[in-house]
């Protein structure tokens, strides 16, 4: 019983061991040491300085704005979705764009933005005019909610599915407005589930790198792009390391300080 | 209508897509009373419950709080409140904060709130619980939580929805003495909804009868039970054995292939009818001094008396209960009394029955009306 049980974990242990815990041990391991291949500290020393920490403040900036808009989007639409008839239709047009490949994504945005896009040509239209979309903040921060927003669609839907409609009659019943309805039982008690996805879209947001280049024009320089231009550009494996790193430790806080409270909550 | 009604249905229809929940139903509701709503699942009763809560809008029709159309008054701004059927109580809040639920919502002062949930919480025995979350509570001590959260408000009515179901029988036994002594310590008007028809006729001032979106019957829990308007009520009410018959004059009827004096009139000579005997109003004797003959096909021990199943010659079947006991196979002799024949016209409606029996019975006019019509006109 035991050992085909085993047997049956091989696969996964060995992915877990290849691609997960490899990885990481030597992206530690490379973290400590310099271009000439010296051991040193210098690499977390020089994520001190102004430079990095700026782009660390960047970093969060940028997600915490994409993970705010995206819930802002989110909530209400995962809302109207369980209150629609054809819930699964609805769900499945959502989902279906998330398995299209990121970047195929990202170049339609290119053309849909550029100078001489379909946007621009209908600002032209209706008079105001070619306007600078992309290389912009706002067009990073766009595109960024539309790749993310299934991921916190999702789980904000499964909790609203989960409470129990009776609960918000109940509360009508004890006097409470739609909005305080909302405000003292709905929103509370699907609280896990806004947890959740600000997890599944402020992680990944923190590391983005493409979007910048593509959509931001490196205007927005993260800590995901300076990952990548180390480790291809400028070829300091030991600096990009060291970023990845503290980024991984992060990123592990926010998942221990948010998930920890959301399991329990949900419990309840 | 009188001062007294504090709920009015006004012909009101309720329609989903093209189902019809509630057809055209009128009646009225007094306040300080117990009513219950009784009927199969589908009947309706917990539409009418969601409509007197305005979580619904009535698809035709007029509903009056006080005299005053609610129809569109939503279910906040209404002084009605509700124990639900799975409770529904606030999960992420403890047993204080549930029961002080709507007095937050009214933005009462902290220590007037703790006072009334204090006192509302001792009212269903459950001082000392405030603390407590809603996980480590009993399905009974829910229930109880439900009810403080509800009367803590302080409402004109409370509606319950089947919140008895979920217990187990003693403890919903139990719940039965408890909501009725409650309600007469509140002195406010209950409306009652269930399936379950003992516990209607326990608890209740007033039952209404419900069958496919209409009511069948209402009345008093004697009257209906006594007197049922139609095969539905008979069934559903009580057990009962129903046969065919006829009504060869007034106080005669034929039913078995025999005929029998009866108490009932008013009908045409030699109309059909069904003929209704409560079980327990049959009792057992020998061959020769029973009215009817039935061959014993059955016989159940039901703790408090025997359930005797049998045949008479014309092939009906007969339910006894009885503290005697029977033999299987034998033949029995089952007597009656005429007061314990109750005649059912087919296709009667309510209106119909009241009125033909104050037609026909003079000096009992005040009794029998008086019952009958509570529900709907007095």
């Amino acid at each position: 019983m035991t050992k085909t049980r085993n047997l049956y974990l091989i696969p996964y242990a060995a992915w877990m061991l290849l691609f997960v815990a490899t990885p990481i041990v030597l992206i530690v391991y490379n973290s400590f040491f310099d271009v000439e291949g010296n051991f040193t500290l210098d690499n977390f020393q020089k994520f001190l300085t102004p430079v990095y920490l700026r782009m660390t403040f960047n970093s969060f900036w940028y997600a915490l704005l994409i993970t705010v808009f995206s819930l802002l989007v989110a909530y209400p639409t995962a809302y109207w979705l369980t209150r629609t008839k054809h819930k699964q239709l609805w769900l499945l047009l959502i989902i279906v764009p998330s398995w299209i490949n990121l970047l195929l994504k990202t170049y339609a945005f290119i053309g849909l933005f550029g100078t001489y896009g379909f946007v621009n040509a209908i600002f032209e239209w209706v008079g105001i005019g070619t306007q600078q979309i992309l290389f912009t903040d706002f067009s990073f921060v766009f595109v960024s909610v539309y790749i993310f927003i299934p991921f916190m669609i999702l789980p904000i839907y499964n909790a609203l599915e989960e409470l129990n409609p009776s609960l918000i009659y109940a509360a009508r019943d004890l006097g409470a407005s739609p909005w305080k309805t909302f405000r003292r039982v709905v929103f509370p008690l699907t609280l896990g589930g806004v947890k959740a996805g600000c997890q599944a879209v402020f992680i990944p947001a923190l590391s983005l790198f493409m979007i910048t280049r593509l959509i931001a024009g490196n205007r927005v320089v993260t800590l995901g792009t300076a990952i990548e231009q180390h480790f291809l550009v400028t070829q300091d494996w030991g600096m990009g390391s060291a970023i990845a790193v503290l980024l991984i430790i992060v990123m592990a806080v926010i998942m221990m300080l948010t998930g920890n409270r959301g399991a329990r909550n949900s419990i309840r | 209508m009188t001062d007294k009604t504090i709920i009015r249905f006004d012909n009101v229809t309720q329609r989903y897509d093209r189902d019809t929940v509630l057809d055209n139903v009128s009646f009225e509701i007094e306040r300080g009373k117990f009513y219950t709503l009784l009927g199969p699942s589908g009947c309706g009763k917990t539409t009418i419950l969601r409509l007197i809560a305005g979580f619904i809008e009535p698809s035709e029709g007029h509903i009056y709080f006080k005299g005053k159309v609610i129809n569109d008054v939503p279910a906040d701004k209404r002084q009605v409140n509700t124990v639900f059927q799975d409770y529904a109580l606030f999960p992420h809040l403890n047993v204080f904060e549930n029961v002080a639920f709507g007095l937050r919502i009214k933005k009462l002062k902290n220590a007037v709130v703790t006072e009334k949930v204090k006192e509302a919480l001792r009212f269903v025995n459950l001082n000392g619980y405030e603390d407590r979350e809603i996980s480590e509570m009993s399905g009974g001590q829910r229930q109880r939580v439900a009810i403080a959260r509800a009367i803590v408000n302080e409402p004109e009515i409370l509606l319950l929805d089947e919140p008895l179901s979920a217990l187990d029988l003693k403890l919903r036994t139990e719940m039965q003495y408890e909501l009725r002594e409650l309600q007469r310590r509140l002195g406010i008007t209950f409306i009652f909804v269930t399936h379950d028809q003992e516990e209607a006729l326990a608890m209740s001032d007033e039952i209404f009868v419900l069958n496919k979106g209409e009511i069948q019957q209402s009345g008093t829990p004697t009257d209906i039970y006594d007197e049922p308007i139609n095969r539905f009520v008979a069934d559903f009410i009580g057990e009962s054995n129903i046969v065919p018959g006829r009504m060869i004059s007034d106080f005669l009827a034929e039913f078995a292939g025999k005929s029998f004096e009866c108490v009932d009139q008013g009908f045409s000579p030699n109309e059909p009818v069904e003929i209704m005997i409560r079980p327990e109003d049959l009792e057992i004797t020998t061959q020769e001094q029973g009215n009817l003959l039935i061959k014993v096909d059955s016989q159940l021990f039901r703790g408090v008396h025997y359930e005797i199943s049998g045949y008479d010659e014309a092939g009906n079947e007969w339910l006894v209960h009885s503290t005697k006991k029977a033999v299987v196979g034998e033949s029995i002799g089952l007597r009656f009394d005429p007061e314990a024949i109750h005649v059912m016209r087919f296709g009667e409606t309510e209106e119909e029955f009241d009125r033909r029996l104050e037609a026909y019975s003079d000096h009992e006019d005040e009794a029998v009306g008086g019952g009958q019509g509570g529900g709907s006109t007095r």
